[in-house]
């Protein structure tokens, strides 16, 4: 499929940041989807930031309603979705008038007109229309009747008005991939192979999306389009991956590093249930996926497939965490390898189930009953999830420990372009079952001892059923150190505790030392950051050093242990600086743990830092 | 340790060392009993047996058999036992738990393997009260039961739990009771070689906290006249003399009656594979408490695709299909793009 024609010479610029905007049902998220792999593939490096009411279908053409789609595209290494969008694509009032403060000063309005009729003003809460009445003047507006545009231009394909109606939002797809000069066979052949069984609906988003195109080109009322060149990656092959997907991706890599077969119970939940869906296609990689009745079952087969030899998985969000807290605590007295993933939103209770948080970080350390310590692994950006979920695995097979995996709802969703790493280059984290006894009773007979550990590790034999001889029964009641037996006797329980602690502090020797970016040896300010507020960070830094500041930046990736070296590093830098969205968890964990008097940058409005607020954060932090 | 492949398995074999720490005169000890003299005769292999349990006295069942074994949380036993049976369809995994277990707080994930026809043997002691918590009401209690936590007597109706099992579509349900091992053995055996979720509610006396709770039925001088035994094939009538019998009328509702009365053609013939689950519900509502003449055997036993071998056979569908997994052509399923 060729590409469409365009004539008119583009002008470069290095980068735009664009936000797609209208009702639920207007198919934004697909708009900025298609948009984002057009540019993947063009060679751009992007980043993006999708953004989507709790309501499947709010009422249409109210703010409840409105879904949003931001994508950065840039000719050089990007990190975040962007500060403020350059250009904001609007297709109803409602879209406008909630979105339109995101737009960086001298903007680019794109609006459908169509749907800027009473009625939709009105529901939207606008007193006079916003094209007339000169409220939108310190912007560039473009007014398009996209919706007439895409009807007359579908009429005679026989599409039922309906259906006409909502190809729309590929007629806004085709005038901004005009604008921004976006190869269109991938859109092209995407919706033939999306829509090939419904040959109409194909037909009318192919006809809207060249109409789209071909308004931009002909209508005279944009000026010029842009290009963004490719951005100069390091070179291999690269895909644009979700957080949610690269982490589904590490799941399946895991198992075939281990070399058993991964289970993964889980409950559908906003923004994890995409790791489900994607697991559940590869049953010819042996994986097993249950959805089951609720999360503590979900976790609860998990852990039955653990026992069986199998590598456990169980994915939710902040509330299902809550429900196999207990399960978890099984877990850790099990001592069976189990991934605990978390995406974590908006909370506490419901909270802003499609929005991002990171607060569920004292939950994952302290949010079981008892001394029951969990190794902790945090992805840092959303190709980086498909390592993580690699070294969660790892953790959990070697030391026969539950881990939790803390993602996000913005890495969950969000995109970027990923360099796909060589199989072969791939860790490996095989496992070996227990075959034989490891023990000899009081009359010299060879027997099973199900906790007698490795000195090295403080793991415990894995013995998997089917294996004879090796019989043994394990609980959540305290047992004996060694033959696993029922044990209450106070000295053992305090033995087993401190064994068990050991176990986990003992991973820090096993995990890779804090780096530190920036100024590393004359830095005046360090900043902490973990999870997905890396690009914001790691973006804020740059520019705080751009004016002259000495500014260093580590990123932990491990929380539970933390790194042996990083007391040392904190120890370092006159100031400490933790960005978090939440309202100082790890903060309060460092200065606990180093006691260090770490400063705390918190957000907590269900999206991630901008690089633009951190920065003026950091500022002021280095001007205390 | 013993090779165990060269030779037939004893009930020694199937027994563990630990010391069992039930109260004496509890109707567990008989259960643990017939299970371990059953085990050899059903010719499995210990290490090929897992026993999984929640918490409660009955919870305790695994750490006395010599087999894999998991003694878990409160009420997920079936959920655990679930993920080991789908991942390891080769295994014989038995789920053992009480009223309290398995009926409250366990009740969802009961339900959900019942219907998912997960290949499980399902014994649940049923002594209608909370021993290990020192004697609170259960589920299966009777309205009016006065416990520790109900002074005044309790108000909650009580689960039949061969009622709530068929539905909840499972393809097995039976009920035997602590003081006849040949039947416990019996029922077992047909629960243990049923393919698919095999459940069956077994009376159990706890002599400390509800001693005599089904002594109206289950004593021996009783028993003629208050079990009803169901037998697939044959008329169902009890009584010293098989003199009364099960009949049906015309709405569906079964009745006691003296089969001199009525005639032996009029008897219900038992039909324990009866796809229709409607008529072993009406048997599982003949009695409301073990104060009536009560049905014990199979219910219920039809065949029914179990969810592990069906989870393996859409594993080897797609494998036959797509070829086995390979991580490179996963990593590059999505469109990519080269930087040279």
């Amino acid at each position: 499929m060729a590409d469409l024609a365009q004539t008119t010479q583009p002008v470069e610029i290095d980068r735009v940041i664009i936000r797609f905007a209208g009702d639920s049902g207007d198919g934004m998220q697909l708009t900025g989807d298609r948009f984002t792999s057009a540019s993947a593939v063009f060679g751009n490096d992007l980043s993006t930031l999708p953004e989507y009411p709790a309501e499947i279908r709010a009422p249409a053409g109210t703010l409840a309603g409105v879904s949003a789609f931001q994508v950065h595209i840039s000719d050089h290494d990007i990190t975040t979705p962007g500060d403020a969008p350059n250009v904001l694509v609007a297709m109803n009032p409602a879209a406008l008038r909630s979105e339109l403060h995101h737009l960086a000063d001298g903007g680019t309005v794109i609006v459908n007109t169509d749907a800027f009729e009473e009625r939709n003003l009105t529901k939207a809460g606008y007193r006079s229309d916003p094209l007339a009445d000169g409220s939108l003047d310190r912007y560039t507006v473009y007014e398009v009747p996209m919706t007439t545009l895409t009807k007359d231009a579908v009429a005679s394909l026989g599409v039922k008005p309906r259906d006409a109606e909502r190809s729309k939002n590929f007629f806004a797809l085709g005038l901004i991939s005009w604008m921004y000069t976006r190869p269109s066979e991938p859109t092209l052949t995407w919706i033939e192979e999306k829509f090939g069984s419904k040959p109409q609906v194909a037909a009318a988003n192919r006809v809207a999306f060249a109409t789209g195109h071909a308004f931009g080109e002909t209508a005279e009322l944009f000026e010029t389009p842009y290009s963004v060149r490719p951005a100069t990656h390091e070179p291999g092959t690269y895909t644009n991956i979700t957080g949610n997907t690269a982490l589904a991706w590490g799941l399946v890599a895991a198992g075939q590093l281990a070399g058993i077969p991964v289970f993964l119970g889980g409950y559908p939940i906003t923004p994890a249930s995409d790791i489900l869906h994607e697991l559940s296609k590869h049953k010819n990689f042996g994986i097993r996926t249950l959805q089951a009745e609720d999360e503590i079952a979900g976790i609860g087969a998990a852990l039955g497939a653990a026992f069986g030899g199998h590598l456990g998985v169980t994915t939710t969000s902040g509330p299902g965490i809550a429900l196999k807290s207990e399960t978890m605590g099984l877990a850790v007295s099990l001592e069976l390898p189990l991934i605990v993933v978390d995406i974590q939103r908006g909370g506490p209770s419901t909270g802003l189930p499609t929005k991002t948080e990171q607060a569920d970080l004292m939950q994952a350390m302290y949010g079981r009953h008892g001394e029951s310590p969990i190794p902790i692994v945090a992805p840092y950006s959303p190709a980086q999830c498909f390592e993580a979920a690699i070294e969660a695995a790892r953790i959990a097979l070697k030391y026969r420990t539950p881990v939790l995996l803390l993602s996000d709802g913005y890495l969950a969703n969000g995109s970027e372009p990923w360099r796909l790493p060589d199989v072969a280059d791939l860790p490996d984290i095989s496992v070996e079952f227990a075959n034989e006894a490891n023990h000899v009773d009081a009359e010299g007979e060879p027997e099973f001892w199900p906790y007698l550990r490795d000195p090295s590790t403080l793991a415990r034999p894995w013995a998997v059923p089917g294996t004879p001889g090796l019989e043994h029964r394990i609980g959540g009641i305290e047992k004996e150190d060694g033959t696993g037996n029922i044990s209450y006797d106070p000295a053992n329980h305090e033995r087993m505790v401190h064994i068990r602690a050991d176990k986990v502090a003992g991973i820090a020797a096993d995990i890779p030392a804090v780096a530190v970016h920036g100024d590393v040896d004359d830095g005046e300010l360090l900043v902490v950051g973990w999870g997905s507020t890396w690009g914001a960070i790691d973006g804020a830094v740059n520019r705080c050093r751009a004016k002259g500041h000495k500014v260093a930046h580590t990123h932990l990736t491990h929380l539970n242990p933390f790194p042996t070296n990083l007391g040392d590093v904190l120890r370092r830098y006159p100031r400490v600086v933790v960005p978090e969205l939440n309202l100082g968890q790890l903060s309060r964990l460092l200065r606990a743990e180093y006691l260090v008097d770490v400063r705390s940058v918190t957000k907590v409005q269900g999206v991630p830092f901008t690089a633009g607020e951190l920065e003026v954060a950091l500022l002021k932090e280095l001007d205390a | 340790m013993t090779d165990l492949h060269d030779h037939a398995t004893t009930a020694k074999d199937w027994s563990s060392d630990q010391e069992v720490r039930w109260c004496p005169g509890c109707g567990d000890y008989s259960i643990l009993k017939a299970v371990q003299t059953l085990m050899p005769e059903l010719g499995g292999r210990p290490e090929n047996t897992v026993f999984v349990s929640g918490i409660g006295c009955a919870a305790r069942f695994p750490y006395y058999m010599k087999t894999y074994g998991m003694h878990s949380i409160h009420g997920r036993a079936p959920a655990i036992a679930t993920g080991l049976a789908m991942a390891r369809a080769d295994l014989d995994v038995w789920v053992v738990g009480g009223d309290g277990d398995m009926l409250s707080i366990g009740g969802n994930h009961l339900i959900h393997a019942l219907r998912r026809n997960v290949n499980l043997t399902i014994l649940m002691f049923n002594n209608q009260i909370y021993g290990l918590t020192k004697g609170q009401y259960s589920p299966t209690s009777e309205v009016g039961k006065v416990t520790k936590s109900t002074p005044f007597g309790s108000l909650d109706q009580p689960f039949n739990p061969v009622s709530v099992a068929l539905g909840a579509e499972a393809s097995f349900v039976a009920r035997t009771h602590d003081l006849d091992r040949k039947h416990m053995m019996e029922t077992f055996r047909r629960a243990r070689e049923h393919r698919g979720a095999a459940f069956v509610e077994i009376f159990q006396n706890c002599n400390v906290f509800n001693d005599g709770a089904f002594g109206a039925i289950t004593a021996k001088s009783a028993r003629d006249d208050m079990l009803i035994p169901l037998v697939h094939g044959e008329p169902i009538r009890f009584g010293a003399e098989k003199e009364k019998g099960v009949v049906l009328d015309a709405q569906g509702r079964a009745h006691l009656v003296l089969v001199a009365d009525v005639g032996e053609d009029a008897i219900l013939v038992h039909d324990e594979s009866r796809t229709e689950p409607g008529l072993a519900f009406v048997l599982s509502r003949l009695s409301s408490g073990p104060y009536e003449p009560t049905p014990i055997g199979v219910f219920r036993a039809v065949d029914r695709p179990d969810y592990g071998s069906e989870t393996d056979r859409q594993l080897a569908a797609s494998h036959d299909k797509s070829g086995p997994g390979d991580l490179t052509t996963l990593l590059h399923s999505r469109p990519t793009w080269d930087v040279p």
